[in-house]
């Protein structure tokens, strides 16, 4: 079984002014340019270096870490890359406001937690780079820093099925009609 | 959650046939419809629920296609796939290949279909969406999967398409099908006709507006009005193709005109149950422009009149009809573009430059100093051509603005008619109106 609780430092995207960024897509993620790419081992260096303020990410990041962004994080194309650029890097979760709905998608099917937080801008917290977050992906509990719980969005069912699965090829193995 | 456990328990026992029945008799919206034919029979398509989805049509482009072939050898190795007649490849962003990595993608797409039996609509062919919609590849109440996130464009012909990702498509390649979580759906009802002569694109462009870029976030969309029953398949297209900026999984504009006619069988029931209605009065709709830096940043076109442009893109999956250029040729037909502005079209697909050519649009452009390119996907791709550089200032009748997306420049979205005239004034200029 994999793991459903997850303990990790936190990045939190905001722009120079210090909001919340919104609206994170999918060539701000993982840009055009490089999408001939296909082996995952290439892909983690340009991990969100078209997005202002973050172009160095890749470098900043570890395994482990948990990334936190606003209202539809990954909206824009199908790209896969957008997301197993994250996986490449090592990445525990990403925990935003809202999703674009096809990077949920390969998200999940990729095995890569999302976790929906409705209500991350009007919970009155100041989510912080370098907070410790523990994420529930079953009861959706986000704990900061050890002592503030919040509620985020538990994973649906076939989130979890997937997840524990490992991917969405070993889901379908499974899975019956 | 104890709604959540409900349904769990509703889906499994006996309460789950009542629940069937009583859905038996509720109204179903399109999406409903379209997905209760193609998953098991009496299986819950509510929204929310989860289902096995049959697709009709599965398909990898230049963008995503090795990714997916690599994907599939990884985890099924030499075996054939669910059915080679209805899968495809469409090549159309980097088309033909302008460097070696891409030219290397495309062979990989090219030799694996061929052990496949599959096949491939090669760089000549256009725009993959639009390619299936003229090749009769997808025909109204079917379902259709690629690489490609404006497939939500077949709402315009009343079928589902889905971009997804490769490891999606890769399964969907070798099982005929994947999951998917039925979508709530909201109504958009479009009041009243706009005064003559209007364009899609700016009714699109209204809807943008006040949806904002996460408006339809995971949601289906049913447009409805006078002015959605007065769009050509062109106009359907341009507006299905941006449900995708409003964060939308698809949008079927509701026509009784329709061409061709929208499966009778999945027209929503008027008692279906929507997310919710939304009324926008078109009456007075003016020409508008999506200004960076997102496509859904809505402003009149007259607000930022006389801004300088150096480029005009005129094409994409969501512009790029022959409709869209004979509209343009008939404003330029005897003039010159600006001679500082660079203006670049690009047909959607071989069929629409074939248009061009034998009806004069094509000479009409030529000779006004556009510079016409072969069918493909243009400017959203750092590869085939359209790409802007530091401070340049562009018009586009493409579907994304967002900073870098198509280059280091300023990318203004506008109609193919604001973009024209754009393109002869040298500055953004509020279309002229015939007297």
């Amino acid at each position: 079984m994999k793991a459903t609780q997850i303990t990790g430092r936190l990045w939190v995207l905001r722009d120079a002014e210090g909001t919340l960024y919104n609206d994170i897509d999918t060539d701000m993620i993982f840009h055009n340019r490089y999408l001939h790419i296909t082996a995952l081992a290439q892909m983690g260096q340009y991990t969100l270096d078209n997005l202002k303020g973050w172009e160095d990410f890749a470098r900043r990041a570890q395994a482990g870490d948990l990334i936190m962004a606003g209202r539809n994080f990954g909206s824009g194309s199908s790209r896969q890359q957008a997301v197993d650029c994250f996986r490449a890097l090592g990445i525990a979760a990403i925990i935003a406001e809202s999703f674009g709905a096809i990077y949920k998608r390969n998200a999940i099917n990729s095995g890569l937690p999302l976790i929906a937080f409705p209500e991350l801008s009007i919970c009155g917290v100041r989510f912080q780079s370098g907070d410790t977050l523990t994420v529930n992906f079953v009861t959706g509990e986000v704990l900061r820093n050890g002592a503030e719980p919040f509620q985020a969005q538990p994973f649906s069912k076939v989130q979890l099925a997937i997840y524990e699965a490992g991917n969405l090829f070993e889901y379908g193995k499974t899975a019956e009609r | 959650m104890v709604a959540e456990h409900m349904r769990d328990m509703a889906r499994d026992g006996i309460h789950g046939r009542i629940r069937n029945l009583a859905e038996g008799f509720m109204g179903k919206t399109m999406i409903q419809k379209l997905f209760a034919a193609h998953t098991a029979p009496g299986a819950p398509v509510e929204p929310g629920d989860i289902i096995w989805l049959d697709l009709d049509v599965r398909t990898a482009r230049d963008f995503g296609g090795a990714n997916v072939v690599q994907n599939y050898r990884e985890h099924y190795g030499d075996t054939p796939v669910a059915d080679p007649a209805r899968t495809f490849f469409t090549f159309d962003l980097v088309v033909p290949p302008s460097n070696i990595p891409y030219a290397n993608n495309q062979q990989i797409c090219r030799e694996w279909a061929r052990t496949q039996g599959i096949k491939v609509y090669d760089v000549n062919a256009g725009i993959g969406s639009h390619v299936a919609i003229e090749e009769g590849l997808v025909r109204p109440g079917d379902t259709f999967v690629g690489t490609d996130s404006h497939l939500n464009i077949l709402g315009a012909i009343g079928a589902f398409g889905q971009g997804m990702g490769d490891q999606d498509i890769a399964f969907a390649f070798k099982t005929g099908r994947t999951w998917f979580e039925v979508p709530p759906t909201m109504k958009v009802v479009l009041h009243g006709m706009p005064r003559e002569p209007w364009t899609a694109r700016d009714l699109t462009l209204a809807v943008l507006q006040r949806l904002g870029s996460d408006g339809a976030l995971g949601r289906a969309v049913e447009f409805y009005g006078p002015a959605i029953e007065a769009l050509d398949l062109a106009g359907r297209i341009t507006l299905a193709s941006q449900v995708t900026e409003m964060g939308g999984i698809i949008g079927f504009p509701i026509s009784q005109t329709a061409h061709p006619p929208l499966n009778p069988a999945l027209l929503p029931d008027p008692d279906a149950d929507y997310a919710e209605t939304l009324d926008l009065d078109v009456s007075g709709l003016e020409p508008l422009i999506a200004c960076p830096p997102n496509p859904a940043n809505v402003h009149p076109v007259r607000e930022v009149t006389g801004k300088r442009i150096d480029s005009v893109f005129l094409g994409s999956c969501t512009n790029g009809r022959f409709e869209d250029f004979a509209a343009v040729a008939e404003i330029v037909k005897g003039k010159r573009i600006a001679a500082h502005v660079m203006a670049t079209i690009v047909p959607a697909t071989r069929r629409v430059y074939a248009q061009m050519l034998t009806s004069g649009v094509l000479e009409t452009l030529f000779e006004a100093g556009f510079i016409v390119s072969n069918p493909g996907c243009g400017g959203c791709a750092s590869g085939h051509l359209g790409m802007t550089g530091k401070g340049e200032v562009q018009i586009s009748t493409s579907n994304r603005n967002f900073p870098g997306k198509q280059g280091a420049g300023q990318t203004y979205l506008a109609s193919p008619v604001t973009a024209a005239w754009s393109a002869l004034a040298g500055e953004i200029t509020v279309p002229e109106v015939k007297a």
